[in-house]
């Protein structure tokens, strides 16, 4: 694991490397998008270093890594497949730490408050949620629904999204009445958290991780400047609970 | 996920593709009849907008109609009144996304064909004392049969291979929506490779076969009218 960097440390680090601007390749997954466009931008107060947001899914940039994509760092919205490109030394050895914890809200386009009795109601047609095979939030959300015992009840009513940023659009179109989804999408929209904030006990956490791909300075200086104080407040303000140390 | 789910999704795409051609060639024959034939001025405003389906990218018309089939829109609202059921996320959804999206495959070649046989035959056949619905029905739809086949075969392939409009409006559903080409993604999404290496594959072989079948075909009746 990369050691936690105090901010004083790290500014003296760009202050000393502001001659040489790179260009660092950042494969993010969709859901951690937002929040890695402003920490980006943030970090940019600091650093010349030109830094290219790659989104998609986890999945795919998995296996994009695996075949050799040009990415420098990768954000994942898991632990296991950052571990299992570790496993097979396809990153850089004790790179990968967890950047943040995903938060489930149960989420409807036309009522502003739900509760767990929300699910039970008969009267919604369909409960989005993505995909439980490979989406984190999807498994998490089937995991919820298992723990309240409603895992069997709602099964005519599923549909997946392929990723917990679509399976928001689902709800968002009014398509389907209620979701499970990230509350980290629901936040972009309102400060206020609409909807039902879920519980972090009634699931394995939502643990993402990062991991570095490419070594070099320029890449090991953003990655200490997430680890910071400040990266990990401006990533908990987007809906994502974090490790304070 | 195993085979079985795997075999579902392949007759989904099959069922789907078959019916969005029928409803094409429906649809698509006398609209390809008129723009073939029609002098009104503004003809190629219809025609670019038959045309606009191939410029944009699946994944956003999808996304629009997603929008549209929702019951917050009027048009979701209008069906979900007259049918009971709602658009999105269901097999009739995917059937008219799917003909949007392969609208300008089926109506151009047609289109084409009927503009191919040009004027003398019909007039011939005017002279001879056939109606207008005689000479469509025994003239024209028969001289334009090879580019009726191609229209079919590429509405259906069009349809077979279809995946961003199914992804933004079909929700996934087993027996339902879930289409062969988001079982093949589900499955790389999971990193079961195998699994995807094998629907692919079936899918593959499965259309190769009926390409073949139909070109093999269409060479013997193109021989037919000429």
């Amino acid at each position: 694991m990369l050691k936690r960097v105090r901010p004083t440390y790290w500014l003296l680090l760009f202050t000393l490397s502001t001659s040489n601007a790179a260009e660092l390749r950042v494969a993010v997954a969709s859901n951690f998008a937002p929040a890695m466009s402003n920490l980006i931008s943030d970090y940019q107060r600091y650093s010349s270093d030109k830094l290219t947001l790659i989104t998609g899914s986890t999945g795919k940039h998995y296996a994009q890594i695996v075949q050799g994509a040009p990415f420098d760092i990768w954000f994942a919205a898991d632990r296991e497949r950052p571990a299992l490109l570790e496993q097979q030394q396809l990153s850089i050895p004790g790179s990968r730490f967890t950047y943040a914890f995903g938060r489930l809200v149960l989420y409807s386009a036309d009522r502003e408050v739900l509760d767990a009795g929300a699910l039970t109601e008969s009267s919604y047609r369909h409960l989005a949620i993505a995909n439980p095979r490979h989406a984190p939030y999807g498994r998490a959300a089937r995991e919820v629904l298992t723990t309240l015992n409603l895992w069997s009840a709602v099964q005519s009513k599923l549909v997946l999204g392929e990723n917990v940023a679509q399976t928001f659009q689902f709800i968002d179109s009014g398509g389907a009445e209620l979701g499970l989804v990230a509350f980290s999408h629901t936040k972009l929209l309102s400060q206020n958290t609409r909807g039902w904030l879920v519980p972090p006990h009634l699931h394995q956490p939502i643990e993402q991780q990062a991991v570095l791909i490419k070594d070099s300075s320029a890449a090991r200086r953003f990655l200490a400047y997430v680890r910071s104080r400040d990266a990990m407040e401006l990533i908990r303000s987007f809906g994502y609970d974090v490790e304070l140390q | 996920m195993g085979m079985e789910q795997d075999l579902i999704a392949l007759w989904v795409t099959l069922k789907l593709a078959l019916v969005t051609t029928v409803l094409l060639l429906l649809l698509g024959t006398p609209l390809a009849w008129w723009l073939a034939n029609s002098r009104w001025r503004f003809k190629y405003w219809l025609e670019a907008m038959v045309a606009l389906p191939l410029v944009l990218p699946p994944t956003v018309l999808g996304f629009y109609l997603l929008l549209l089939f929702s019951p917050n829109n009027f048009v979701g609202q209008l069906w979900l009144d007259a049918t009971g059921r709602p658009l999105a996320f269901s097999f009739t959804g995917l059937v008219i996304g799917s003909a949007i999206y392969s609208f300008p495959f089926v109506v151009q070649p047609i289109q084409d064909a009927f503009k191919a046989i040009g004027k003398r035959p019909l007039e011939v056949a005017a002279t001879l004392g056939a109606s207008p619905r005689d000479r469509f029905f025994s003239v024209a739809l028969p001289l334009a049969r090879p580019g009726i086949v191609t229209g079919a075969v590429l509405g259906f392939a069009h349809t077979l291979g279809e995946f961003g409009v199914v992804l933004m409006v079909g929700g996934n559903i087993p027996g339902q929506t879930r289409v062969a080409s988001i079982a093949i993604y589900d499955h790389v999404e999971s990193l079961n490779y195998g699994q995807a290496h094998t629907l692919a594959a079936i899918l593959l072989g499965f259309s190769l076969l009926l390409l073949l079948f139909i070109y093999r075909n269409r060479a013997r009746v193109r021989l037919l009218p000429h």
